[in-house]
């Protein structure tokens, strides 16, 4: 079954006089457990695609499934809930609360979905454990390397067991070594069974996936998984 | 999200900016502590004047010769009004009225006291026995002016404390002969320190003598003051009335004496004093409100400072009623800090107050202490409201980009 479908997703931005076609015509599919990559240049479309299927942005135009519910039409509120319960994100940036420590950092999205203390406790422990960060639970971000703290951000985009991880240049702030452990870890959780959507320009990081888009002024320019497609697009 | 935990992510976050949430809950904590001082001294001088007057005794009506003149003057007037003494007759004849408990009369002037080798200037009281009573004075020696005919006073007299002091040096002076202009009077007893004055007279410093002696003395025929106990609060009006009609009829018929109550007067400085007050709370509130504007300010730099914050929150999941709730939560913990800080801060101002000023009782009035927390806390709330909004309605997608 595909937990994203997009059909006919159009997204139009207004600067000034001028019309950006930020996604055209899009069609897409994903599978349960997939690796994808999103590449392209900067401006391609690629972080408006991932913001969509985020539902932090609407589509103009065109219906987005995810697990077979269209999730366009849902209000605010609905989309929150689904966010919280069906989406993880990690971003470049990490995007920490500085005031918080590791343990409520990662604790952050369960919080906020209104799970017990004591239920929240538990699962914080055992997600510092599995990631390597029990000694780091009561550091706050400024007292963590970048590594420690895209693992953070990676133990906080999964701890709701979300259906979808998004990834947004996810080694952009990272050295190399330290990228390869994070993209290790994000593969780990993908063979898990974890479906995983990142967004990079790094062509080394795009080829590791197992499928490719890529994007070019807000078309799909090819897919890996359906190489018919670079031709219907031009 | 649970309340707690808005509480909890609320404080943290006062708490990761301690500059800022400081400074703002000191403006607040400043707009509570003025609201509060200023109302304690509003409050307290009205409590002091009122004290004071409750000092004359209770439920006392007191007569002055004279009519205070509230009819315009006129030629006639001038010939008519020409006030008759109000004599010890007079205030005698006030006892046999129905409504009338005691009767003191008062005449006063100065004179010298020589005693015990010394001489100095004394305020000499005339009076009689239920005086003491009326005024609800205690003695510390002795016992007051005996019960007498009030025109054939025995040749005693009454001192105060102070007098006791700076005559005798402090040693006991029942029994003791002084002069009294030319009168030789012994000392029956001392009045015990009251610390109170009225209308310039510090009873600590009078020698009371029976009103006949005084008379005499001053060679005059007309008393200070008549002063009236009524029989019960109710009964303070039937006095004036009574005592009015009574003077009236003894003086062919002309009102030529002024009855006051302590009631009027002491209602009429209440007022007076209860709009002082009130006034002054007006006056501090605006810093409240000044207070308020800055806490919107405070929350809206929030708002700015953690933009990428918002965003995260709401791509973790956050509805946008749960991102106002933490934001009010937190302008109204630093409005309720700074309500309880100025709390403490204006009880503190008003406990110094009243150590540098004793005699002032500058207590917080409740309806103030009620009214400054409550506006605090709802301009807190009210200007935290627009911040909160805003984060609220924040696009994620602009805000994440912000961080």
């Amino acid at each position: 079954m595909s937990v994203i479908q997009l059909a006919g997703i159009e997204r139009v931005f207004h600067l000034g006089d001028s019309v950006v076609h930020a996604l055209t015509h899009l069609d897409v599919g994903i599978e349960s457990g997939e690796y994808v990559a999103i590449m392209g240049p900067s401006g391609s479309g690629k972080s408006t695609l991932l913001n969509l299927l985020g539902l932090l942005d609407r589509p103009d135009a065109g219906s987005y499934r995810l697990e077979g519910r269209d999730v366009t039409t849902l209000s605010p509120d609905e989309q929150a809930a689904v966010r919280s319960r069906r989406i993880g994100f990690v971003f470049q940036s990490f995007h920490l609360v500085p005031r918080l420590t590791a343990a409520e950092n990662i604790g952050l999205p369960m919080m906020l979905a209104g799970i017990p203390a004591a239920e929240r406790a538990q699962r914080v422990a055992q997600a510092l454990k599995d990631f390597g960060l029990d000694q780091r639970a009561d550091h706050r971000p400024d007292q963590l390397s970048g590594g420690q703290r895209q693992r953070v951000a990676i133990a906080r985009a999964t701890i709701m067991q979300p259906a979808v991880l998004l990834a947004d240049e996810p080694t952009g702030n990272l050295d190399r070594a330290t990228g390869d452990d994070v993209i290790h870890l994000l593969e780990a959780l993908n063979e898990r069974g974890m479906t995983l959507i990142i967004v990079t320009h790094d062509p080394k990081i795009g080829t590791r996936a197992r499928r490719q888009l890529m994007m070019e002024d807000g078309e799909l320019k090819s897919d890996s998984a359906r190489p018919s497609m670079a031709v219907t697009a031009t | 999200m649970r309340t707690a935990d808005v509480l909890r992510f609320a404080r943290d976050a006062a708490a990761g900016y301690p500059l800022r949430t400081s400074l703002s809950v000191l403006a607040m904590a400043i707009g509570v502590a003025a609201v509060v001082v200023l109302t304690s001294l509003g409050d307290g001088a009205r409590r002091y004047v009122v004290e004071q007057f409750s000092s004359l005794g209770s439920n006392l009506v007191i007569v002055l010769p004279g009519r205070s003149a509230t009819g315009g003057f006129s030629p006639a007037n001038a010939v008519t009004t020409t006030p008759r003494d109000l004599t010890v007759d007079d205030a005698f004849a006030l006892t046999r009225l129905p409504s009338v408990r005691r009767v003191a009369p008062l005449a006063a002037g100065n004179s010298e006291i020589k005693a015990n080798g010394r001489l100095r200037e004394v305020v000499v009281a005339g009076t009689a026995s239920t005086y003491l009573e009326i005024r609800s004075f205690k003695m510390a020696q002795g016992h007051f002016l005996p019960e007498a005919d009030w025109n054939r006073g025995a040749p005693v007299a009454v001192i105060g404390v102070k007098i006791q002091e700076e005559i005798f040096a402090g040693r006991p002076a029942v029994g003791e002969l002084i002069r009294l202009g030319d009168r030789r009077l012994r000392i029956v007893g001392v009045l015990k320190a009251t610390g109170q004055g009225v209308g310039g007279l510090n009873t600590d410093e009078v020698v009371f003598v029976p009103v006949s002696i005084a008379m005499s003395l001053f060679n005059t025929n007309s008393l200070f003051r008549v002063l009236i106990e009524a029989r019960s609060r109710d009964e303070i009006e039937a006095v004036k009335r009574e005592v009015t009609a009574a003077l009236k009829a003894r003086h062919g018929g002309e009102e030529d004496v002024t009855v006051i109550t302590q009631d009027a007067v002491l209602a009429t400085f209440d007022k007076l004093l209860r709009a002082l007050t009130a006034a002054v709370a007006g006056i501090a509130a605006i810093s409240l409100a000044v207070a308020g504007i800055l806490v919107m300010n405070v929350m809206l730099v929030a708002v700015t400072q953690r933009t990428g914050e918002i965003g995260l929150l709401k791509a973790l999941g956050a509805r946008g009623a749960t991102i106002r709730d933490a934001f009010l939560a937190e302008a109204a913990m630093i409005s309720l800090a700074g309500a309880l800080t100025g709390y403490g801060l204006g009880l503190f101002g008003a406990f110094v107050l009243r150590q540098v000023y004793p005699v002032f009782p500058a207590y917080p009035p409740d309806w103030a202490v009620i009214a400054a927390l409550a506006t605090a806390l709802s301009t807190g709330l009210l200007f935290g409201i627009m911040p909160a909004r805003r984060a609220a309605r924040l696009d994620p997608v602009q805000a994440l980009m912000k961080h």
